[in-house]
Order: C-alpha cells, then sequence, then structure tokens
C-alpha cells in the first residue's frame, strides 16, 4: 500500500541547529591514528559511547588535509550524533575539530594527549563522555515530517540484477521523496562513466552541469594518470564481472538508476561537503562503499539506502545503511545482510512501484529506531577518503 | 516464468535471473521497458546475473544495454550465446 508521503512523518532528534536525526550516539572521535587507543578506551569506560577509530590525520597538507577536518567535523555535526568527545594528539589540529562541531551548538570536548600521555587524558575524557551519555539517555524523540529526513544512496558489489532490481527500486523511492522537499544524494564518480551524459542531462541548469562535468572530469584525469590498465580489475570489480557486469559502461548505467527518472541533478558538491538545500545532490566521490558511505555521513545524511547485488555488507558507525537486493541467490545466501527483498521484481511479482514502497516502508522504520541488518551485525566501517601522499 | 530480462526492446542482451541455465534450453524473456514477453533458446550455460545475447554480434559492433552503448563487441556472438569479458570490452580507460 502506497503511502501518503506529503503528510508523513518519522520520529527523530531534533539538534540544537534544527536539524533531524534518527540515531543518538556519542562519539569518540580520534583526530589522528595516535589517538585510536585513547578513544577506544573512553569508549571501553562508558557506556553508550562508540569510538571511531581510522589510520590517518599526520602530516596530511593542503586539499587531503581540509577534506581530513571536513570529515572529521562533519561526522561530528551529523544529526545522528548528540554529542562528541575528541582526542588528539596536539591541542591545536583538536580544537579545530572541536571548533567546527561547536558550530552546530551540539555539546563537544577536545583534548590533546601532549603534555598529560594517555591515563590522564583517558580519565579526563571518560569523565566528560559520562556526562553526554547520560545526558542523551535523555533526549526524546519527537516528529518532523518526511522532508526533514536527509537521505543518501550508494551501491555496492554490483550485478546485473542491481541495474534491474534494486537501483530502479531506489530510484522509485527518490522520485517519490523528492517532492516533500527531501534532501538526498547520490556519488560515485568513476561509476558514472558511460552514463555520464545521462546525468549531465538531468542537471536543473547549465551552472550545475558544468560543475558535474568539472568533477567527472577531474576523477577521469586522475583514473588516467594512474591506470596501469583498462581498469577491468577494479572497476567492474571482480565481484562485479562474477555477477555479470562486463564493462564500466554496463555497470554506470545501471548505477545511476538509482537517482529515478523525474528528479532533478540540483547541485554538486565536494567530497564531504553539506548541501546547503532541498534537492538531489551530486557529491564527487569514490565508488569503494565505505570511503563513499563515510563522506555522506559527513555531509550530513542521516538515512542510506545501499542496494547490492552479489551481497555487499558494508555498514557506518553513525549512518543506518538500508542494505536492498534483488539477486534471489544472494538473497537465500546472504539474508542476514538484506533489509529489504526485492527479487520478486525480476520474476515479474512485484511492480517498481511496490518495490519503491516497500524500501521507503523500511526506511521509516529504520528512521524511527528499527535497527539495520548492518548495525545489528556490527559494521561500523569508517574509511576516510586520502587524496594524496602525507608530507 | 521470466527466466531473463531485457531493458529495452532495442538492446542486444538480455540478464538471465535465474540459476542453472542450461545451453539448448528454451527461456521466456521479459522486455521491461515495452512490457512485452520474448523466447530465445539459450546457446551456452548462463549463470544467473550473465547475459545472453538476442541479437547476432560482429567484432567490432557496439553493445546495446539500456538503449545505451555498454562497449564494443572482441569476438563474434551468436544469439543465445553468453556474452561477458570473454566477448565484450569496455570503450573507455
Amino acid at each position: 500500500m502506497s503511502q501518503d508521503l506529503s503528510t508523513a512523518t518519522f520520529s527523530g532528534y531534533r539538534r540544537e541547529n534544527g536539524r533531524v536525526g534518527v540515531r543518538n550516539h556519542v562519539i569518540i572521535l580520534p583526530v589522528d591514528d595516535l589517538s585510536n587507543a585513547a578513544c577506544e578506551a573512553v569508549a571501553n569506560n562508558i557506556s553508550g559511547t562508540m569510538a571511531l577509530p581510522h589510520p590517518y590525520g599526520r602530516l596530511q597538507f593542503g586539499e587531503d588535509l581540509e577534506l581530513h577536518f571536513r570529515t572529521l567535523i562533519g561526522t561530528g555535526s551529523n544529526p545522528n550524533v548528540a554529542a562528541v568527545v575528541v582526542i588528539g594528539i596536539e591541542n591545536g589540529w583538536t580544537q579545530k575539530i572541536v571548533e567546527g562541531i561547536a558550530a552546530t551548538g551540539k555539546p563537544v570536548t577536545g583534548f590533546g594527549i601532549e603534555q598529560h600521555g594517555d591515563h590522564e587524558t583517558i580519565m579526563e575524557a571518560s569523565k566528560v563522555a559520562k556526562e553526554y551519555a547520560q545526558w542523551a539517555s535523555e533526549l526524546r524523540r519527537e516528529e518532523a515530517p518526511i522532508g526533514e529526513l536527509w537521505v543518501s544512496t550508494k551501491c555496492g558489489e554490483s550485478d546485473t540484477t542491481s541495474g534491474c532490481g534494486s537501483n530502479p527500486t531506489v530510484g522509485n523511492a527518490f522520485d517519490k521523496l523528492y517532492p516533500h522537499g527531501s534532501t538526498l544524494l547520490f556519488g560515485e564518480t568513476s561509476e558514472i562513466t558511460g552514463g555520464e551524459h545521462l546525468v549531465a542531462e538531468r542537471c536543473r541548469n547549465d551552472e550545475v552541469r558544468e560543475r558535474f562535468m568539472f568533477m567527472f572530469n577531474r576523477y577521469q584525469d586522475l583514473i588516467e594518470r594512474f591506470k596501469t590498465s583498462d581498469l577491468s580489475d577494479s572497476q567492474p570489480t571482480k565481484g562485479n564481472i562474477e555477477g555479470g557486469l562486463t564493462t564500466i559502461e554496463e555497470k554506470a548505467l545501471g548505477n545511476i538508476q538509482k537517482i529515478g527518472k523525474e528528479c532533478l541533478v540540483d547541485g554538486v558538491l565536494d567530497k564531504a561537503e553539506t548541501p546547503t538545500g532541498p534537492g538531489l545532490w551530486f557529491m564527487d566521490s569514490s565508488s569503494a562503499a565505505a570511503e563513499m558511505v563515510t563522506l555522506a555521513a559527513a555531509g550530513g545524511y542521516v538515512v542510506h539506502f545501499f542496494p547490492t547485488g552479489q551481497g555487499n555488507i558494508i555498514g557506518n558507525p553513525i549512518l543506518p545503511v538500508i542494505k536492498l537486493c534483488a539477486n534471489p541467490r544472494t538473497v537465500r545466501t546472504m539474508s542476514e545482510h538484506v533489509d529489504v527483498d526485492v527479487s520478486g521484481l525480476l520474476r515479474k511479482e512485484m511492480s517498481p512501484g511496490e518495490a519503491g514502497d516497500k524500501l521507503l516502508e523500511c526506511m521509516f522504520r529504520t528512521a524511527n529506531g528499527r535497527l539495520t541488518a548492518a548495525e545489528a551485525l556490527g559494521h561500523r566501517e569508517f574509511v576516510l577518503t586520502r587524496l594524496y601522499e602525507s608530507a | 516464468m521470466i527466466d531473463f530480462v531485457v531493458h529495452d526492446e532495442g538492446d542486444s542482451v538480455g540478464v538471465v535471473v535465474v540459476e542453472g541455465v542450461k545451453a539448448g534450453e528454451e527461456l521466456t524473456g521479459w522486455v521491461m521497458d515495452q512490457n512485452v514477453d520474448i523466447k530465445f533458446k539459450a546457446a551456452s550455460d548462463i549463470p544467473i546475473g550473465h547475459k545472453l545475447a538476442i541479437k547476432a554480434m560482429k567484432a567490432g559492433d557496439t553493445v546495446i544495454k539500456y538503449g545505451t552503448d555498454i562497449g564494443k563487441v572482441v569476438e563474434d556472438i551468436d544469439t543465445g550465446e553468453h556474452a561477458h569479458v570473454h566477448n565484450i570490452k569496455t570503450k573507455r580507460w
């Protein structure tokens, strides 16, 4: 049964800056690799908190450093996060992250390890984390209109069933959400190769189109610069090829089914940037699942649609990842990872509209608090995108 | 019972959506955009998700799926045959 989305609401946490989240995480965020141990110790000490360890943050410079800061600040600023403890080896960069997150108005405190050591840092950070966890536990969900739910998409371990089943299902859901003022996102720049003209045609105006083609060509130049073959081992992946996808063009045409038939591309974002208004946004991003989903979370998205064919199992620490699949073999062999089974589409047992409605129903349940398969299974892939070597 | 799907009637390939297709089997295909059924005989064993040719193609021809160019034929492909990385390559990169 199709839901009337014009009056539909979801139940979420309204944050200090007005955005609405669907999770209530207190995160312990390392600025750099050296601070992972302290962050994990604090998260072990204090129930209801979660560390987000990662391997970077030292001697990065230029655009790569800016992206690092933007991703960490965006992650802490995401409305699925109630409060943040930031720990870095040095105070300077730690405070930069703290100030970025503090702009949202949410509670955030930073700790530099130098001149304190792990023990003292862990003790002081644990005291703050305890206060945040108890404070967050009293926050209550409230109803918000569907247009306030920011939804991102990216597919993974795609096969040919993605292009005819699960990706068009996301497209159908996006077409239904778009008229209600939703803020939507797609990306995967390299994976548009072969369908870039179709995305360009969907751009709202010439300015957006030029920006999209700039991002697309920038990635093509990167591939041309570093490639040693036609990329047929990476794009499509071995899993894609096993699943029947033959060329990047075929993969791309399946991929862009996710943006539906009616939504226009309203704006273009660089990696981890936050949209400035409603509509469908394109974010320049890697097609590697965890990297792209991490960037979407840093951009402020609170629910993610992840179609898969061969069975990508990705999750994210703060962004609930809803998996949908149209491949009956994957649904049978990897059922614990699949939130929405749309394999009936390929047997004509389900229409595209019914599949879209089924995904939206799961979206509401997820937004209202139901754990996704990836959350229940503990998938928390937090993967920062790097642009080049450290200094 | 749908054995394979075709996105658009102008496409040169369809996608097998059932497991265990063997050479010689009569297959029923569904052309999604036009919503019509077509019949084809498989000329190869074709795994689920993999493509069968619904048009005969010569080396150098362009392969059409979603009504759009998805690459070039590098070895002749007969109707009903398995169409994949052994006979189709990207035109990019």
